[in-house]
């Protein structure tokens, strides 16, 4: 009897592995929790890998500040349902000194309050691995993503010297100090969460879902003004039909216009989409090769 | 049916416009949204170059070539696909190998001006060794040549000449133009003369590796994958114990009675755990959790499978290595393995060939240096438990790291295994290539002239050899023991010390001793593994007539007590590798017979090979199949 597994059904099992090698390999892992589409599928799927166990570590979500209220909600909410133990960690010193993206610039704000804050959580918790929902479809750097992506004793990544992975044959070994990012949604693509979403039945932050909100209209971007984005002469806030396809902070995360409002539509939504999921993402636009460089600098 | 996922490969000399088919591919599948494609128009020198559209690093987009493995994703109406796109240039050939391991099909380019270069070997190589059954060459830039039938039928027949030495492997060649999209996606109509399919239509109907392999009948000889599961996991909960794992071949049902590596214990399945509900049946490659009906000694490194066809055991095989590293390979440093969840010290005893990638043609060879493919024999410290890595590429294929600065060195095959099961399996103690043959009987039965014979054949082959006399030994570290049950074993237990220390070094030890208990003899085995019992017998009349020593004589004069054989038991090995009746045969017979359970223990050097040829007057098949 031949019966093919459906590709997500392949793509879940290929994630499950992964995802206790992790657990077998290193002392201390942490899977990163930021309440989105794909950290959600990713916590979804360490449910099933330690079935009828707990996942055998702790989430970590760096908390910028400057992320949308129903995120933290929804995080909270998850983490309680489940009892599941959450650290979350801001860069205390920046934010005390007023970092925001709308005066020191993204790429600054950005570096200090995620990047460098996730280096230190890292560093503080002494975690060797830590899980992410990176995906390579998502950017053209993160193409070039292993799935266990090695990091020297300063979080940064080597692209040229990257380990082998044969057969998904993972080198998990690292010295005091070092650790590894571990990817186990490297093969998926949007279209592949949405629809496993639908599949499971997994419960995801409402923003994704579009229903008519205030927000800023700044040329092509749709800003939601929760943080208070100082507006520019002429700008107001209009209600529009749209929702968040990719979520982070407020003013760097752009939403879209839509009208799916339920997961089968945004599937559907996705099947006639003409524009990549990271358009909206200011931080990938700066420059070209901009994902690269922070990735260098120990972004995940 | 879903339509399920192919994995698939594609790899190219410098230029062959590999990048630009690839963009192709995914124009034309409508696979890239547009501010990609907005961005790779802003870094084109002139219109859209879709070759943009994937090389994703800025040393690439300097360089203008791929460094890494850069993975696509793309779907049709009849498949989902994964991509991985290989570097070209040579020093990147590690990365090509990290996307054959996982896929079922390989595209390899040929650009219609250049023609079939040693790269282009290189990558049709690469992918049949690791087991690549479809291989398509995409002979490219026909554009350029005119869409020339004359130049593709060239190619074509330049490459059949090579690839018939690649057993096993389908080869389709498609003339495409990835600047213009001939033969890409739609059928070229500039080219009415090729009759074959596009690309596309090629990987959309390649059957999968998983669906290749479950099409072979049950039992079948050829390579039916057998169950396995390597468990990576356990999970505890309460009193939950799963043991869980992805499954690497085969299929398992509730019920089923599974054997336990390495213990080799059996026991059945109880359930079969998921999040979802407990199942029935499962089957590679589903992430699992069984629970066993037996409480055994199960952890992370075991491997559940099939008690009717399970994995071989083994602490000496050949394997294929793709060496990954700018360290060469070094035969003095141990490395570590990682096969599926078993990870081991292993050291690679001997380079056998080197492949030449251009006649594929196996060559002497030393090392192997930076991308260089060989054969080698390693040695591990203790049993793996594998398949052939034609069986099973999931419990066939592994890694060596090296274990001061932790970099994967290569990537292994296992080709065959020396020691397929039996004996040794119990061991624990490792041995580089060192032996121990222990000579047991009564004294004057002729232990110390066969082993002295043995001694010198060995010594003149130049093996590293020691010779361990129970008298001397006695003399040296035993002098304050006497003679009772617990002072001899106590005896025969520093002897099995000094010789597991000096197998462990790659010696050959000769022991040459009473040794009168079973039970010791079968501990000493047991820790030293390399084992050879030669049973040196002879009737005790025979050995009292013989009385070397004159201890027969001191004993039946009632001078001398607890002597073997007279007022002391000997107890005969119940199964020795070798029996040699002294009072029958003479001295070369029974030489020639230890010589011959030796040569079948030892990793054998090409180089030694000949002489053991003219010692034993047949041809050692050391490299077996």
């Amino acid at each position: 009897m031949v019966d093919a597994l459906s590709h997500l059904r392949v793509l879940e099992a290929e994630s499950i592995y992964i995802l206790r090698e992790v657990a077998a390999e290193f002392s201390r892992p942490v899977m990163l929790y930021s309440a989105g589409k794909d950290s959600s599928v990713m916590l979804r799927l360490a449910l099933k890998a330690f079935y009828p166990a707990k996942p055998p570590f702790p989430l970590l979500h760096v908390d910028t500040t400057f992320k949308f209220r129903a995120m933290i909600d929804f995080r909270d909410r998850m983490c309680a349902e489940l009892g599941l133990s959450l650290i979350v960690y801001t860069a205390r010193e920046a934010t005390e000194q007023g970092m925001n993206p709308f005066l020191f610039g993204t790429q600054r704000c950005c570096g200090l309050l995620k990047t460098k804050a996730l280096l230190d959580a890292l560093a503080e918790g002494g975690f060797d691995a830590a899980l992410g929902g990176a995906r390579r479809e998502e950017e053209k750097a993160r193409a070039k993503e292993r799935i266990y992506s090695f990091r020297d004793s300063k979080g940064q990544w080597d692209p040229k010297n990257q380990r082998p992975e044969p057969w998904n044959l993972f080198n998990g070994r690292v010295e005091k100090g070092e650790s590894v990012r571990v990817f186990p949604l490297s093969n998926w693509t949007e279209l592949d969460v949405w629809e496993y979403i639908r599949q499971e039945d997994i419960p995801v932050v409402p923003l994704y879902f579009a229903r008519e909100r205030e927000m800023l209209v700044r040329g092509n971007l749709l800003i939601d003004p929760e943080h208070a984005p100082p507006l520019l002469p002429g700008e107001r806030l209009e209600r529009v039909m749209c929702r968040m396809r990719s979520l982070g902070c407020t003013y760097c995360t752009g939403a879209i216009r839509s009208t799916a409002e339920t997961v089968s539509d945004v599937v559907e939504e996705l099947g006639a989409f003409v524009r990549s999921e990271r358009e909206n993402r200011v931080i990938d636009h700066d420059e070209e090769g901009s994902m690269e460089i922070k990735k260098r600098e120990g972004y995940f | 049916m879903e339509p399920g996922l192919l994995r698939f490969t594609t790899a190219g000399s410098v230029d062959d416009g590999k990048s630009t088919l690839i963009g192709r591919l995914l124009y034309d599948t409508r696979s890239v949204y547009e501010d990609q494609i907005e961005s790779a128009h802003k870094a084109s020198r002139h219109g859209l170059e879709l070759a943009f559209l994937t090389d994703g690093l800025r040393a690439e987009r300097e360089q203008g070539i791929t460094i890494d493995v850069a993975y696509r994703f793309f779907s049709t109406a009849r498949r989902r696909f994964i991509l991985a796109d290989t570097p070209g240039h040579e020093q990147y050939t590690r990365n090509m190998v990290t996307a054959a391991s996982t896929a079922d099909v390989a595209v390899v380019l040929v650009d219609a001006r250049k023609g079939v270069l040693p790269q282009t070997k290189r990558h049709a190589c690469i992918a049949w060794l690791f087991g690549i059954q479809y291989l398509v060459v995409a002979v490219n830039k026909m554009d350029i040549v005119e869409y020339s039938r004359e130049i593709f039928d060239r190619i074509r027949a330049d490459f059949l000449t090579f690839s018939a030495k690649l057993v096993g492997c389908q080869v389709e060649f498609i003339p495409v133009s990835a600047l213009e999209g001939e033969n890409v996606v739609c059928r070229s109509r500039r080219m009415p003369w090729f009759e074959g399919c596009s690309l596309l239509e090629y990987l959309e109907s390649a059957p999968t590796a998983e669906f290749a392999a479950q099409l072979c009948p049950p039992g079948h000889n050829s390579g039916l994958p057998a169950f396995r599961l390597p468990v990576q996991y356990v999970i505890r909960e309460g009193e939950f114990r799963g043991y869980a794992g992805r499954i690497a071949s085969g299929s398992v049902r509730r019920g089923d009675e599974l054997q336990i590596q390495p213990s080799g214990q059996t026991t059945r399945v109880s359930s079969i755990s998921t999040y979802d509900g407990n199942l029935e049946r499962a089957s590679a490659p589903m992430s699992v959790a069984l629970t066993l009906q037996d409480q055994l000694d199960i952890g992370r490194g075991s491997m559940l499978a099939d008690p009717a066809n399970p994995p071989l055991a083994a602490q000496r095989l050949t394997a294929t290595l793709v060496w990954m590293s700018e360290s060469p390979l070094d035969p003095q440093r141990p490395y570590l393995m990682k096969l599926a969840t078993q990870h081991m010290c292993a050291a690679v005893t001997g380079v056998l060939s080197r492949l030449d990638i251009h006649t594929l043609e196996e060559v002497p060879a030393a090392s192997l240096a930076l991308n260089e493919i060989g054969i080698v024999e390693l040695e591990t410290h203790r049993p793996l438990f594998c398949d052939l890595y034609d069986r099973n590429h999931a419990t066939g294929g592994f890694i060596l790291i090296d274990p001061i600065d932790n970099q994967t060195m290569a990537a292994g095959m296992i080709r065959s295994v020396a020691d397929p099961r039996g004996l040794r399996l119990q061991t624990t103690g490792g041995s580089r290539n060192g032996l121990t043959v222990w000579f047991t009987g009564l004294s004057s039965s002729g232990k110390t002239t066969l082993s002295g014979a043995i001694y010198e054949r060995l010594w003149a082959m130049g093996y590293k050899l020691e010779l361990l006399d129970g008298d001397v030994v006695r003399r040296n570290l035993s002098r304050e023991l006497g003679f009772s049950r617990e002072d001899r074993d106590e005896n025969i237990r520093r002897i099995g010390f000094v010789a597991e220390l000096l197998t462990r070094n790659g010696v050959i030890v000769l022991v040459s001793a009473i040794s009168p208990y079973r039970a010791m003899r079968d501990e000493i085995r047991a820790r030293i593994g390399n084992f050879v019992e030669v049973y040196v017998n002879a009737p005790l009349a025979v050995c009292e007539q013989r009385d070397v020593k004159g201890l027969y004589r001191r004993a039946r004069g009632g001078k001398l007590s607890s002597l073997t054989g007279i007022d002391d038991p000997y107890e005969p090995p119940a199964r020795p590798e070798v029996e040699c009746q002294t009072d029958r045969e003479n001295l070369a017979e029974s030489t020639d017979k230890v010589l011959k359970a030796i040569a079948c223990c030892l990793a054998v050097r090409p180089d030694q090979a000949a002489k053991w040829q003219d010692v034993l007057g047949f041809n050692l098949r050391h490299q077996s199949p």
